[in-house]
C-alpha cells in the first residue's frame, strides 16, 4: 500500500474501518498530497451507503444489541448483497455471518500479506500507482447496468477533472458527489440494493 | 496516512453502520433520499478513478496509466475477475513506461 504508511497503519485501516472503497479513497488522496480534512470527507461519503445496508440488514438480523454492534462492522456491499438474495429469514442470517466473517478474516489477511510486499517494491516500475484505479473501474463497472448510475458517474467524473486545477488535492472527489442529484429524477423501475465491493 | 485520520475514519464509518443497523433499525428513509445515496459509488468511485488516471496533483496529465486504464477498462467490461483488472492496468501501465 502506498501513501507513506506503515504496515500497522495500513493493517489497522482494513481491520478497523472495514469497508474498502473508503480506505482506498482514503489512502488515494493522502498519497495524492491531499489533506486529512478531503481524504476523510470523500471516505465517509463512500461509506454512507453502508447505512442503508443497515437499515435493510436490520430487518433481517435477530439477536441482541451486543449482537448487532457486532454485526453492524460486518455491515458491508458484499454481506448484504449475499444476505439479501437468501429466500428465508434464516438462510439470511446465515449468509450474512458466514460471508462477514469469512470476509473480515481474508480481506485483513491480504492487506498484511500486500502491505508487507508492497513496502519493498517502487510502485511506479511496476506500475502500482494504476493498480488504484484499475480497482477502482473493476469496482464501478457492475453498477453502470442501471442507467442512471451511468449518469451520476458521468457527472460525477467530469466535475471531478473540471474542478481539480482550481481546487486543493481531494476536494474534486468531494465536490463528484454532486452527481448523486441526477437520482431526485424518479425512476422508471424500483429502487435496488447496488453492490460495489 | 496519520492515526488521526485512520481513527476518525474508524468513528465515522462505524457510525454509518451502527445508524443504519441499530438507531434507525427497521424504518425506511424517505426513497428520493435512498436513490441518491445508492448513487453515491457511481459518482465518487468513477471520480477517484479520473483523478488516479488522469491527474497529478493539481495538473491535468496524459501519460502510460491512460492506456493501463484502458485495458483495465476493457477487462473489466468483459467481467473479468478484480485481480485480473488490477493486474492488467498495472502491467500495461508499466510496459508502457518501458517503451
Amino acid at each position: 500500500m502506498a501513501a507513506g504508511s506503515s504496515v500497522l497503519q495500513t493493517c489497522a485501516l482494513s481491520l478497523l474501518v472495514f469497508t474498502g472503497a473508503s480506505q482506498f479513497s482514503a489512502v488515494s488522496v493522502i498519497g495524492a498530497g491531499g489533506s486529512i480534512g478531503s481524504a476523510l470527507g470523500g471516505a465517509l461519503l463512500l461509506a454512507a451507503r453502508n447505512g442503508v445496508y443497515g437499515l435493510a440488514m436490520s430487518r433481517r438480523l435477530d439477536g441482541g444489541i451486543g449482537r448487532k454492534l457486532l454485526a453492524a462492522q460486518l455491515t458491508i456491499d458484499e454481506t448484504t448483497a449475499m444476505a439479501v438474495a437468501q429466500p428465508d429469514r434464516r438462510s439470511q442470517q446465515v449468509a450474512f455471518w458466514v460471508t462477514g466473517v469469512a470476509l473480515y478474516t481474508f480481506w485483513n489477511l491480504g492487506t498484511l500479506i500486500g502491505a508487507l510486499t508492497g513496502s519493498a517494491v517502487d510502485p511506479k516500475t511496476f506500475g502500482l500507482d494504476a493498480a488504484f484505479p484499475a480497482g477502482f473501474i473493476a469496482m464501478v463497472w457492475p453498477l453502470f447496468s442501471d442507467p442512471r448510475a451511468r449518469k451520476a458517474a458521468a457527472v460525477g467524473g467530469v466535475i471531478c477533472l473540471a474542478t481539480v486545477p482550481f481546487t486543493p488535492i481531494g476536494v474534486p472527489i468531494l465536490l463528484s458527489v454532486f452527481g448523486v442529484l441526477v437520482g431526485l429524477q424518479k425512476p422508471v423501475d424500483a429502487p435496488k440494493i447496488e453492490t460495489v465491493s | 496516512m496519520t492515526w488521526t485520520l485512520i481513527i476518525l475514519l474508524t468513528l465515522g464509518a462505524y457510525a454509518f453502520k451502527v445508524t443504519g443497523l441499530v438507531f434507525l433499525g427497521g424504518r425506511s428513509l424517505p426513497p428520493m433520499f435512498e436513490r441518491c445515496l445508492a448513487l453515491i459509488p457511481a459518482a465518487v468511485v468513477t471520480a477517484l478513478v479520473m483523478k488516479d488516471t488522469f491527474t497529478t496533483g493539481q495538473d491535468l496529465v496524459l501519460d502510460a496509466r491512460a492506456l493501463g486504464i484502458a485495458v483495465a477498462g476493457i477487462a473489466a467490461w468483459r467481467k473479468a475477475p478484480l485481480i485480473v483488472v488490477i493486474v492488467l492496468g498495472a502491467a500495461v501501465t508499466a510496459l508502457v513506461r518501458q517503451l
